[in-house]
């Protein structure tokens, strides 16, 4: 079982390498990179949800100011885009780390959390919305410059291949984690956190290095994200469409589990292609046929994917 | 400098906003209180009651007024309905697949909308829709002034179930502690699922208060979900009265720091607000601890 | 008058052949290839509205075009819409031109929002495929430099310039009865970035601005705004707001009998509404708006308004927007008698195509921007749309200051 713990990510991870070398379709690869992006902000979300227990709702924080970072440290100050990719993830981080100070400090659990991260999303929602520096609600621009040393490539594989890189240095990390003590506190934490105390585990230091990984993930899949569009206002970086897409991708795939969010944003994203596929003309449609398969995958996958996986293999064995 | 008149004026708008988001955030604290979950369909919810005011008025000229306790009805038993044989069932005692499955619900409900109707901004004209009270220094509308008392009398109504009716207790019990209302031979399904359906019959008769004066496209329940999830917070979960006094407070809020800091930073004042209650008192005004 | 009979002879002779050639039952081998262009809308979320208003402009174009004969130079080419829908997203406008580059269309016509706009052409430029614009307004559409992206109505600079100018053109033929203006803008990109550009004319023009009041989309409420307008008594007052937010702003002033000596608008969504006139005609009465507007002094603008409104739709300008852009393409087709992109780029750049519905002239596109490209003034008058300015094509006279 160990052995396929393993096996499995790296057989993902390898299979989606590959597929630039059978395709070169540019609508195959743009899908591609939407879903990794995702899924990179959804594995972000696992480390402080799935691992640790902390629903967070608003990780359109970690994703827009990651974004906002990359993206303004060239426009503004005309830095380098990887560097201002590293800043990016930088702010994202310690952003979350401030924020949970606060309200892991306050106390705050379970929904409550939920719900501060969700108003702390909508507050730099509407201040980046409104102040100058950041573009206001005209956003802000990366100016198109296709060179490898400003993180702008002309091929699409490569971009693929480098958000792949990162999505899949993330998985290691994730899966390291899982064996490590500081994800064993975390594990705690999440199970019980009054037990976790009386063992003596440092839950708001854990809480703490948990939310700043998490956001610096998730930062990162913000700052990827205004590198390929090059394009970002208020609405992309702050907007609850990421933070729900990023949960709802971690959940479906299997939250707490180091594959799960990739294999989650991989079906989620390719469940809407199918649906625009069938769904034809009407407008609206084929967004009610997904909500539909959504709850029905939901009904059918109690632990996500991967923990319907789990189940057929133990079933299969007995 | 900014004349009392004004500052009054806005209060008294404000007060008559809070009382429609009281209506909406009774029933997200309702459904919280019992059954744990943050309902993420609610804003579709009222989307949806607001469409069928509007088609009830468009089509049989039935008055948004005159449809609240049909549209009170129907949407308990549309609630009750989902919970019990959608959410419920397919949750499978997971919050995390609560949440997801009211998410899939509200994609469902909105994008059948917009199907259906387009998206089209729709408004209805009522024959009262443009009088007013002259107060000398403002004008009440009508409309408004009728859905504040309406909203302030379901919010009685529904406390009076709670505390004198069998169900009532019932509810409560659940809420208090599941696994004791279960050996005391309350069907907690049941329950769970009367409660989903109070919260979604007080949207609807919210979206009978709001039709006269304001107009419905298939996403517009979700201007109204995050202000209600503050209220919800800022009275206490799962606390009535809370949300109430909360709806009020919000609405007064909402209304003069958008007189001072102008109409997009005061949903800022909105969401410090939240922030604070949340880090200084996450109890909220009314709840206790659990 | 040439081209008229030409049309209609080859026209004839193209059915006749079909015809004959469709007796043995090999019809689909004698038909003339169909060029594919895209049609980029926002049909679902936030914008779905518009997106949907812009898909029947297109869509009516390609019918016209088709049943005239399709692209001659290729043979009576059909042109067939490869429609893809942005979700009102720009990664969902990005997905659809990777989608349509992939189908092998020839150009895209749409995008609606700015942000839908940019992302959209940016990613058709990695394959030189031909963008036009349809609305979007946002000067930085056009200064990027991207040698795809075309943009047949006005910028952002070019609307308020106009606006600006038009409203002290009626208000000095008037008397100057307004000196004082509240500014209202909803706070996105198109909003904010009109009250800026207002902030800093307006004064040069010897107007006072007394308040600038910011509010979101979608608001709940705009009984604020209005006692805002109330407390500061403008003469004048400038809303730019989407159609929700203005309808209910309309209808709290007519509530609260705040009643200023004109309101006009720049880029309104409602004061150029159908719908708002229809359902609010008290409330709407004497609007002014500068906005995109068809030409009223064109045939087929007036009968294409005509069929929409027939099908119960409302009229509103992304219709013949979008329908004068794909014309516009379909004459550039044409003149380069190919599907290849780069000619087809080459022909926008030579164009000099008039027959669109717009009040803008012959087309010339100068670094992607239609240089002809000019807003309207419209005012609300009983019941009906009227353009009021420029003069040489108003179908009405301006009433300013409104009458007591």
């Amino acid at each position: 079982m160990i052995a396929l713990r393993t096996l499995c990510p790296l057989l993902v991870v390898a299979g989606l390498a590959l597929i630039p070398a059978f395709t070169s379709a540019n609508t195959t690869l743009n899908f591609l990179v939407f879903a990794l992006i995702v899924a990179l902000s959804a594995q972000g979300w696992n480390i402080l949800a799935g691992y640790g227990g902390q629903f967070s709702f608003g990780h359109a924080a970690f994703f827009g100011l990651g974004a906002y970072g990359t993206a303004l440290a060239q426009a503004r100050f005309g830095i380098n885009p990887w560097v201002a990719f590293a800043a990016g993830i930088g702010l994202a981080a310690l952003a979350g780390t401030v924020i949970g100070y606060l309200s892991f400090r306050a106390g705050l659990r379970g929904s409550y959390f939920t719900l501060v991260t969700l108003a702390f999303a909508e507050v730099f929602r509407i201040l980046f919305n409104a102040a100058s520096f950041t573009g206001g609600a005209a956003g802000v621009l990366v100016k198109l410059d296709v060179r490898p040393e400003n993180f702008q490539f002309a091929s699409r594989s490569v971009f693929y291949w480098v958000v792949l890189g990162i999505v899949a240095l993330v998985l290691l990390l994730t899966m390291r984690l899982e064996r490590s003590r500081f994800g064993a506190w975390l594990i705690a934490i999440r199970e019980n956190e009054a037990a976790a105390k009386a063992l003596g585990v440092d839950v708001l230091m854990v809480k703490l290095q948990a939310i700043a990984l998490s956001a610096a993930i998730t930062g990162a899949a913000g700052g990827l994200y205004v590198q390929y569009f090059l394009y970002l206002d208020a609405n992309i970086g702050f907007g609850p469409w990421i933070s729900v897409e990023t949960l709802m991708a971690a959940i479906i795939g299997g939250a707490g589990t180091a594959l799960g969010p990739v294999l989650g944003a991989l079906a989620l994203h390719g469940l809407g292609q199918l649906t625009k596929g069938i769904a034809g003309g009407t407008p609206g449609i084929d967004l009610v046929l997904f909500g539909a398969l959504l709850i029905l995958a939901v009904a059918f996958m109690r632990d996500g994917i991967i923990g319907r996986l789990r189940r057929l293999l133990v079933w299969g064995r007995r | 400098m900014l004349s009392p008149d004004i500052i009054l004026a806005a209060v008294l708008n404000g007060l008559m906003n809070g009382a429609i988001y009281a209506l909406i955030a009774l029933g997200l604290t309702l459904v919280y209180g019992v059954l744990h979950i943050i309902n993420f369909a609610h804003g579709a919810t009222l989307t949806a009651a607001m469409f069928v005011v509007f088609i009830a008025f468009t089509v049989f000229g039935i008055d948004p007024f005159v449809m609240i306790p049909a549209m009170a009805l129907g949407f308990f038993g549309v609630g009750y309905a989902l919970q019990r044989f959608v959410v419920g069932p397919a949750a499978q005692g997971s919050d995390n697949n609560v949440l997801l499955i009211t998410l899939g619900l509200s994609i469902m409900i909105e994008n059948g909308l917009l199907a259906v109707f387009h998206s089209d901004t729709r408004s209805i004209d009522v024959p009262y829709g443009f009088s007013s009270f002259d107060l000398g220094f403002t004008f009440l509308s009508v409309p408004k002034v009728a859905g504040f008392g309406v909203s302030l009398a379901v919010a009685l109504v529904l406390w009076v179930i709670l505390i004198r009716t069998d169900t009532g207790k019932a509810i409560r019990a659940v809420a208090r502690e599941r696994m004791g209302a279960e050996l005391a031979g309350i069907d907690v399904e049941h329950i769970f699922a009367v409660t989903f359906g109070l919260g979604a019959a007080t949207v609807a008769i919210a979206a009978c208060l709001l039709m006269p004066t304001f107009y419905v496209s298939p996403r517009i329940g979700n201007a109204f979900v995050l202000v209600a999830f503050t209220i919800v917070v800022l009275g206490g979960m799962g606390s009535i009265p809370g949300a109430v006094t909360g709806a009020l407070i919000v609405g007064i809020i909402e209304s003069v720091s958008g007189l001072f800091l102008d109409e997009s930073l005061g949903q800022l004042g909105i969401f410090i607000l939240f922030i604070l209650v949340l880090l200084l008192r996450p109890t909220g005004l009314f709840g206790a601890r659990t | 008058m040439t081209k008229l009979i030409n049309r209609r002879t080859l026209l004839a002779g193209s059915t006749m052949v079909a015809t004959t050639v469709a007796m043995p039952g090999i019809l689909r081998a004698a038909e003339p290839p169909t060029v594919k262009v895209g049609v980029i809308q926002p049909v679902t979320g936030a914008l779905a509205y518009d997106g949907q208003q812009g898909q029947i402009g297109a869509e009516a174009a390609i019918k016209a075009i088709n049943d005239a004969g399709g692209i001659k130079s290729l043979g009576g080419a059909k042109i067939e819409m490869v429609f893809g829908d942005a979700r009102s997203t720009p990664e969902g406008g990005t997905a659809e031109v990777e989608r349509m580059a992939a189908a092998e269309v020839s150009a895209i016509v749409g995008g609606f929002a700015s942000p839908i706009c940019l992302a959209a052409s940016q990613a058709a430029s990695r394959y030189d495929l031909p963008y036009l614009v349809d609305v979007g307004v946002a000067d930085s559409i056009i200064t990027r430099g991207l040698k795809n992206t075309f943009r047949f109505g006005p910028g952002f600079g070019i609307v308020a310039q106009t606006g600006l100018d038009n409203l002290v053109k009626i208000n000095d033929a008037a008397g100057k009865p307004a000196k004082t203006v509240v500014i209202v803008h909803e706070d996105g990109l198109f909003g904010a970035g009109l009250a800026k550009l207002l902030q800093a004319e307006l004064p040069k023009r010897g107007f006072e601005i007394l308040d600038t009041i910011a509010h979101p989309t979608p608001s709940r409420d705009m009984s604020n705004v209005a006692l805002q307008i109330k407390a500061k008594n403008p003469d004048l007052v400038i809303p730019s707001s989407y159609y929700g937010e203005m309808v209910l702003l309309m209808r709290t002033l007519q509530q609260q009998h705040i009643k200023p000596k004109g309101i006009y608008c720049i880029l309104n969504g409602a004061a150029s509404n159908f719908r708002f006139v229809k359902e609010f005609p008290d409330a709407a009465q004497y609007l002014m708006d500068c906005n995109h507007w068809h030409d009223p002094r064109k045939p087929v603008a007036e009968a294409l308004r005509k069929t929409v409104e027939a099908s119960g739709k409302f009229w509103t300008y992304n219709i013949p927007m979008n329908y004068s852009s794909m014309v516009i393409l379909a004459d550039a087709i044409e003149r380069a008698g190919s599907t290849d992109r780069l000619k087809i780029i080459e022909a926008l750049n030579s164009s000099t195509f008039a027959g669109h519905i717009m009040p803008y002239g012959p087309t010339k596109f100068v670094g992607g921007q239609n240089q002809g490209a000019a807003p309207v003034n419209t005012q609300v008058q009983a019941g009906d749309i009227k353009v009021i300015y420029p003069t040489d094509f108003a179908d009405a006279k301006v009433v300013y200051p409104y009458p007591a």
